[in-house]
């Protein structure tokens, strides 16, 4: 079942890949009818979900177990918790939406859909994947896929934005592989496998290693996450993106790091994460604050958005680092954080989804990012103008999106243990509000600078408004993800406080 | 005794194929006219398959050096045979020799270059390597002045006279190893070489060391492979830098495991100083290269330091052996992919004439893309399956800094496959019609060379059982 979610997309690509001289039309169609069908397995996945968790502590659903490699005993080892389901549905939304967006798309479409439905297998991949070589094979793959969607469909710097991309995450994959390396000789028996792994705990006590596998680790989760000293590929790559790209990049790809802490990183070095619990939590509070800055000083509306992202990660940073603080925090405060961090990803997948899908659309009008050359567009733009605003208020944690139950619960559950780096990142919210209602004012209040006639078209409209009602809908009735998520966290509380 | 030279003999089927083939096949070329040339091509290919299909049968005999200890038959020996053989086959694919004056020629001397490269990776003694050796390199010589033109007459000329300076000195050592060692096979070695002189020792595997190291085309005995690769015949140019290199590397993990293990001297040490000098030297060369051959020879360089990492974890873990096996096969059928891509459009010398591939012919940019990323080691490719196993190995031998450079290295060489790749995306009006047997040889190695890493469990399996020890 669970294998012909993630694989279902890669078969798509390669009927639609070996099928000669298909129209434009079909291809668009059925890009759009696989992704529909992706969204309907992942609530399939969703709804038969039982929580198995509170027996052995390692439960995984729709788990599958081969064997693939086993002289280093890897397998093709799959399954999903409460953390990676969300994440499942996540992914197959945004593709979903994608794909709506491209609808009336001309330039080569037949290689852009096979380049998303096989980004789409890798990233739902890395999500169900419960063996390290397996997640890692995955997730190289996301790179090598993104790289083609920008070097081939961006704007103008795109080759050198996308040749940046590539060696830039690619030096992440191999830090983190040296990581994994680590890990499975730490083991004993030796093996690659998450679930044993995680159940060993092999690093433990083993001072000077744990923290150089830890760092390798960190690195190269936070090179693709990406917190700040390691974002600087990220306003290049997502400047050049073509919207989708831009939207899956920063929806998707960006959650694979964040992923990967709360996967790897902290159940399989729970001692090390403690240790190093309050460097983490001030490479988030750097990032929280630096991305928000910087964003604020953006001209071009694209790069303010890839800005906002650093920041919305930096506060995952810092929750998965308050999980980790044992001494100053208690049980329920790492539980809460975790979750926060994991809802997170889910409400900053959705409104930057949505965010970069509208972007897009600035620039199929305006041809231009930059903020100045507009104005007044409410007037002529109504529809345009008021889902951007939706979704702007959203991304700044306004009540009653799915934001705000995020940001809440990750302060909420940082602020017992880590009490000033909580407050400083409260100045990050207050300046993310600030820019976006500057943009805001720019972009659509004021007098008219620049003529741009045509409002969000249907499929425009169809393609970013679901967005938006998720994360509204989870914003008001938050308890269908957090009845997920929540099991899986407590889980995660206690590996790590082991 | 009669009965044990026979059984001896079939475990050594795969060999004397070859080199009857080569045989009857120049003879026969000289009988056949030139418009039925095709056939020697076609028996050389059937000779390969006779010989894969040999080695799968004698793969679950019992490890044994044969020949009054002389060769060894192991995993080891049958993995080699079966790499080779494949190369043979891809090459004898891709070749443009159809219908040329000396098509014989080339395909006997392709015949003996393999045979030196198994002879090479078997061989369980000094004596046997220093023919070996001469086998592996004078019929690829002629190879490479094969188009009697300047520039791989030039090529072929500084080929030989290293090789033959290396050649020399590596008797040298031959002579010095087994004066001192008290004898010339490696279990004897192995126990003479304990407690022999420590500098004579020390010397005789150095000049040892460098022949072989001039055959896989490793630092410092690298300065033939891109004026090779680049002067002579694209066809050509894959065989050197495949088929020596495969003979080669696993006659280095022999000499380090078997005679070497016990001489007092950090032979881990040294590969590793050269494995780590060969990668970073072969990508720094690359970076600016705008000839493909000459790109894809640096690559090569550089592909040969990743393998001599796991040469260097010999004897100390467990996975030393498998993964070389492993990295050998999958660089062996990428990097033939990559040349089958340049065979297939023999007017494309540099990477812009490659602007507009993907356009005209997707196929083969698809072909070319999966073999460089490969290169380069993109998962789920056989070669990233070779790298990882070859990390966790020299991880395991305790090279943590060896893993390091060698992580950062694959980074840097991502950098000039993608300044392969970048034109090829790009478009243009007009592009030169493909050679097409060369296009089909591309799209066989493609997937082959993913399947390699899909199949990396199995293929592990089979080598599992390592080298033959004394």
């Amino acid at each position: 079942m669970l294998s012909i979610v993630v694989f279902l997309p890669l078969a798509v690509a390669a009927v639609l890949l070996a099928v000669p001289r298909l129209g434009d039309a079909v291809v668009r169609w059925t890009w759009v009818v696989a992704s529909a069908v992706e969204v309907v397995l992942a609530v399939v996945l969703w709804v038969g979900y039982r929580d198995n968790t509170a027996g052995a502590g390692y439960g995984y659903g729709y788990e599958v177990n081969r064997r693939w490699i086993p002289s280093v005993s890897s397998g093709y080892h799959i399954g999903v918790d409460g953390i990676s389901l969300p994440l499942i549905a996540l992914t197959a939304v945004l593709f979903l939406a994608c794909a709506v967006y491209s609808l009336r798309m001309t330039d080569r479409i037949r290689s852009f859909a096979v380049l998303f439905l096989f980004l789409e297998t890798v990233c739902l991949g890395v999500f169900v994947s419960l063996d390290l070589i397996l997640f890692f094979v995955f997730f190289d793959l996301s790179i090598v896929g993104m790289y083609f969607v920008i070097a081939g469909w961006g704007h103008r710097d795109r080759v050198r934005a996308a040749l940046q991309f590539f060696l830039y995450t690619f030096l992440g994959s191999l830090a983190l592989l040296l990581g994994f390396i680590g890990l499975y000789l730490a083991a004993e028996p030796n093996t690659f496998d998450m679930v044993a792994l995680t159940e060993q705990n092999p690093l433990a006590g083993k001072g000077t290693v744990a923290a150089l596998v830890l760092l390798a680790i960190f690195v190269g989760l936070a090179i693709k996450t990406p917190t700040v000293p390691f974002h600087t590929w990220l306003p290049p790559a997502h400047t050049e993106a073509p919207a989708a790209g831009s939207a899956i990049l920063a929806g998707v790809l960006l959650k694979l790091g964040t992923y990967g802490f709360v996967r790897i990183a902290m159940p399989m070095l729970p001692d090390t994460w403690r240790d190093w619990a309050w460097a983490i939590i001030a490479v988030g509070v750097v990032s929280v604050l630096y991305g928000a800055l910087v964003a604020l000083a953006q001209q071009n509306f694209k790069r303010m958005i890839a800005y906002t992202s650093v920041n919305h990660m930096g506060y995952i940073v810092l929750a998965v680092g308050a999980a980790g603080l044992v001494s100053t925090s208690d049980e329920q405060a790492q539980s809460l954080a975790s979750t926060g961090a994991v809802t997170q990803m889910v409400s900053h997948g959705l409104i930057t989804g949505a965010l970069f899908l509208l972007a897009g659309v600035l620039y199929e009008r305006g041809g231009t990012y930059d903020l100045g050359s507009y104005g007044g567009l409410a007037a002529s733009t109504p529809r345009f103008a008021g889902l951007t605003a939706v979704a702007a208020f959203a991304s700044l944690g306004l009540p009653g999106f799915s934001g705000f139950i995020a940001e809440f619960q990750i302060f909420t559950g940082s602020l017992p243990g880590a009490p000033v780096a909580t407050a400083l990142s409260f100045l990050g919210i207050l300046v993310t509000a600030a820019l976006f209602l500057r943009a805001f004012q720019r972009l659509f209040l004021g007098p008219p600078t620049k003529t741009v006639a045509a409002d969000l078209t249907a499929t425009e409209t169809v393609a970013i408004a679901p967005l938006m009602v998720l994360a509204v809908v989870l914003g008001l009735f938050p308890r269908f993800l957090l009845d997920l998520v929540e099991p899986a966290a407590h889980t995660l509380g206690t590996l790590v406080s082991r | 005794m009669n009965g044990m030279m026979s059984l001896e003999l079939d475990r050594l089927l795969p060999e004397l194929f070859l080199a009857g083939a080569a045989v009857f096949l120049l003879l026969l070329g000289s009988f056949l006219p030139r418009r039925h040339q095709w056939v020697v091509g076609v028996l050389a290919a059937a000779t390969c398959l006779a010989g894969i299909v040999a080695t799968a049968v004698d793969w679950s005999g019992e490890s044994m050096a044969v020949f009054a200890g002389s060769y060894a038959v192991d995993p080891a020996t049958n993995a080699t045979r079966v790499v080779v053989l494949a190369s043979v086959l891809l090459v004898l694919a891709m070749a443009r020799v159809r219908g040329h004056a000396r098509e014989t020629e080339f395909v006997v001397l392709l015949l003996l270059a393999a045979l030196g490269a198994v002879l090479l990776a078997g061989t369980n003694d000094i004596l046997l390597l220093a023919a070996a050796y001469l086998l592996a390199s004078v019929p690829l010589y002629a190879l490479v002045g094969f188009a009697k033109d300047a520039p791989g007459t030039e090529a072929s000329l500084k080929f030989y006279l290293l090789g033959a300076l290396l050649g020399t000195t590596m008797l040298f050592g031959v002579m010095l190893v087994s004066g001192v060692g008290r004898g010339t096979d490696y279990p004897m070695l192995h126990h003479g070489l304990s407690d022999a002189p420590a500098i004579a020792v020390a010397v005789g595997a150095v000049l040892l060391l460098g022949g072989l190291l001039f055959k896989a085309g490793a630092v410092p005995a690298h300065f033939w492979v891109p004026d090779v690769t680049e002067g002579a015949r694209p066809a050509v140019g894959a065989i050197v830098t495949t088929i020596p290199k495969i003979g080669a590397v696993v006659a280095l993990y022999r000499l380090v495991a078997v005679p070497f293990d016990a001489v007092a001297m950090n032979w881990s040490l040294l590969v590793a100083v050269i494995a780590a000098v060969t990668m970073t030297l072969g990508n720094l060369a690359a970076f600016f290269q705008t000839d493909v051959r000459r790109l894809l020879a640096y690559s090569t360089i550089s592909q040969v330091g990743y393998l001599l990492m796991a040469v260097a974890a010999a004897g100390r873990a467990e996975l030393a052996l498998p993964s070389v096996v492993l990295y050998l096969a999958a660089y062996a059928v990428t990097n033939l992919g990559a040349f089958a891509v340049v065979c297939a459009l023999p007017d494309a010398r540099t990477l812009d004439d490659y602007t507009g591939l993907r356009r005209h012919r997707p196929w083969l940019a698809v072909s070319l893309v999966v073999c460089l990323l490969g290169l380069v080691g993109t998962p789920p490719t056989g070669v990233f399956a070779g790298k990882l196993t070859v990390f966790t190995a020299a991880f395991d031998a305790g090279l943590g800094w060896l893993v390091v450079l060698a992580a950062v290295n694959t980074v840097a060489s991502v950098f000039y496959y993608l300044r392969w790749i970048a034109p090829a995306m790009r478009t243009s009006s007009t592009f030169g019609r493909p050679d097409r047997p060369a296009t089909v040889t591309a799209y066989v190695a493609a997937p082959l060379s993913v399947a390699v890493g899909l199949l990396a469990g199995p293929v592990l399996a089979l080598v599992g059982g390592g080298l033959l020890l004394p």
